[in-house]
């Protein structure tokens, strides 16, 4: 693959994505529209109650008393201008605030990808390989409990062995804040936080992905290419590495780009478990404090992420399997 | 060939979901009649561990965990019954129409089902329950809203292939309504993938259903297992029942109804059952 047609694929690829974010964005903009209660009324709440007069006077303050149609137009404008507005709760920025949260969000979402693949691929590799024996039995017996189990609950259950009664790792948060780490040691101690966030994150994902794997294996050493493989001498071990693992990895991958979204939805979670300062506690307090900017703006870069990984999923794809040929 | 009974019934994963599934719909329909104690009302002191006077202790207020979990069965189960219900419905009708009419129709429909998956579904159900305000009804709509897209995907797929089969083309020229050769000869034959997607979205929709009922977003006044888990979160420390047993009574529930989904899928495609 030459580098001009590489870049030519991302542009087209990025140009394609514009409509799918803006139908994203315009929609949430709408959808928030109905829900009950507005900024100016979340205000005048938290400062003990309001007269009439004056919750009007910050809604016309906060341009919320222009038509919905309006507020859209002058918001999608100032979206595609880069310009994702003003959160008057954080009096911030909102583009400043989603970047100091996108990194932790990034690492626990780049964290889970890179051990839930990676184990699940193996386990599902292993379980093909020992197929219908007891390690088998006994890996997919373990996939399909973690399958099975919440999230949250799992998290809890983590921080209740690993953090309260052995003391291993830290029950929340990124670092630890009175220790004012710098260099290297900054880097262990996040590591150390992220640990039972990652895992917690990964368990049902790693259940996924071996169970698709160890499918998409025997499926594909039925497959003629195999027989082929056998015919002219090769190893049953040189077959698995070599040939069929290479094509049992693409429907992971595919599953992997896929579940993104997915991956997002339970970092909310994750994060309120663990008191992660990442993108998915933003949204939740965003939400409860009628933070619509904000809100909008987390939806906006959730898309981009999803957007972005498919691309990357859709690379690795042509990297991975030689016939796919970047369409355009 | 062994029947599908046969099948479905000779696999032990299935007899045991099935039983646990059983146990859990006995205590929900009988309810008031085995745990006749209100479980928001409050039964003794608080903090106490699990023994003969409270089957499983009782929570930071002092009300029954045993109470709590069997009327928390009821609304887990019926929550997760009705919302994937109303999505099977709506799925259904939908994937049917994209694959039966073909063209503008299918590429309108598939776009809209494809974009309904971009959107980070359980985001997009927090804000869904958020707008409507928690409460029972509004957490079917939310569920059911982010689950619908798989079964239009399968529903689809099997009218594409239903449809070409020579007992529609009879129907068609014996003057049959669209309508009819839809709904009475076509969408019968795609029975067996979507019981099988639809048992599977049981099992998402509780796990869905208690992971918003834990963030505080779950109907009020109605007890459920993921809010259990979630009012005992912060008493994690001293009193870890309260966070325990609610959650394997989730993990139960929703294992037993992967194994039995499994087991109908196996039964259904017996061919593919070995891989």
């Amino acid at each position: 693959m030459t580098g001009a047609r590489l870049l030519r694929y991302l542009f087209w690829r990025l140009l394609q994505a514009v409509p799918v974010i803006l139908g994203v964005t315009i929609l949430c903009f709408l959808m928030l529209q109905l829900a009950p209660g507005d900024l100016a009324e979340v205000l005048a709440g938290e400062s003990g109650g309001a007269s009439p007069g004056y919750i009007e006077e910050l809604r016309v303050r906060y341009g919320l008393d222009q038509p919905v149609l309006v507020q859209l137009w002058v918001y999608v404008k100032n979206v595609l201008m880069f310009d994702l507005g003003f959160s008057f709760r954080h009096n911030a920025g909102v583009t400043s605030l989603l970047l100091e949260r996108l990194g932790p969000t990034l690492l626990l979402m780049g964290g889970t990808l890179l051990l839930s693949v990676g184990l699940g691929v193996l386990a599902g590799l292993f379980a093909a390989i020992w197929v219908r024996t007891w390690r088998d039995h006994a890996i997919s017996l373990v996939a399909i409990v973690a399958y099975a189990t919440p999230l949250f609950w799992v998290g809890l259950m983590l921080i209740l062995v690993f953090s309260i009664w052995l003391d291993w790792f830290p029950t929340s948060g990124m670092e630890n804040v009175v220790m004012f780490y710098e260099g290297w040691d900054w880097v262990v101690d996040v590591a150390h936080h992220l640990v039972l966030p990652v895992v917690t994150l990964s368990l049902f994902y790693m259940a996924l992905y071996a169970r698709l794997m160890r499918a998409t294996m025997l499926e594909q050493r039925g497959l003629d290419y195999v027989t082929t493989a056998r015919a002219k001498g090769l190893t049953e071990s040189q077959i698995t590495f070599g040939h069929v693992l290479r094509n049992a990895l693409l429907p992971v991958i595919t599953m992997a780009g896929v579940q993104v979204g997915g991956l997002l939805g339970g970092s909310v979670v994750v994060e309120s478990v663990f008191a992660w300062p990442g993108l998915g506690q933003l949204a939740f307090e965003a939400l409860f404090s009628r933070d619509f900017n904000l809100l909008l703006g987390i939806f906006f870069i959730c898309a981009c992420l999803v957007v972005a990984v498919n691309i990357v999923v859709d690379i690795i794809y042509v990297v991975l399997d030689p016939r796919i040929e970047m369409g355009e | 060939m062994r029947t599908f009974w046969q099948r479905f019934f000779g696999n032990a994963r299935v007899i045991a979901g099935l039983a646990w599934l059983a146990l859990v719909v006995v205590l929900a329909v009988m309810a008031p009649v085995i745990a006749p104690v209100d479980p928001f009302g409050i039964v003794d002191q608080p903090f106490l561990p699990p023994s003969d006077a409270h089957l499983f202790g009782t929570d930071s207020l002092g009300r029954s965990i045993w109470s709590g979990l069997v009327h928390g069965s009821r609304t887990t189960l019926i929550i997760a019954v009705v919302a994937t219900l109303s999505a099977v419905a709506f799925g259904t009708v939908l994937g049917a129409i994209a694959g039966y009419y073909g063209g503008y129709m299918d590429d309108a429909l598939m776009r809209i089902t494809e974009f309904f998956q971009t959107i980070p579904s359980f985001i997009f159900a927090i804000v869904l329950v958020a707008i409507l305000s928690p409460s029972a009804t509004s957490l079917v709509v939310a569920i059911a809203v982010v689950s619908w897209p798989p079964i239009a995907r399968v529903v689809r797929a099997e009218v594409l292939s239903v449809k070409t089969r020579e007992f529609v083309h009879a129907a068609v020229i014996a003057g049959q309504a669209d309508l009819a050769i839809l709904f009475r000869q076509v969408l019968p034959n795609t029975l067996s993938p979507l019981i099988v997607t639809g048992s599977l979205l049981v099992a998402t929709a509780i796990l869905i259903e208690s992971a918003l009922s834990f963030l505080g977003l779950g109907a009020p006044n109605l007890m459920s297992w993921g809010f259990m888990v979630g009012a005992g979160r912060s008493f994690l420390r001293d009193a870890w029942w309260l966070v325990t047993i609610p959650g394997i009574a989730i993990l139960l529930t929703v294992l037993s109804i992967n194994l039995v989904g499994e087991g109908l899928n196996d039964a259904l495609n017996p061919r593919l059952a070995d891989l």
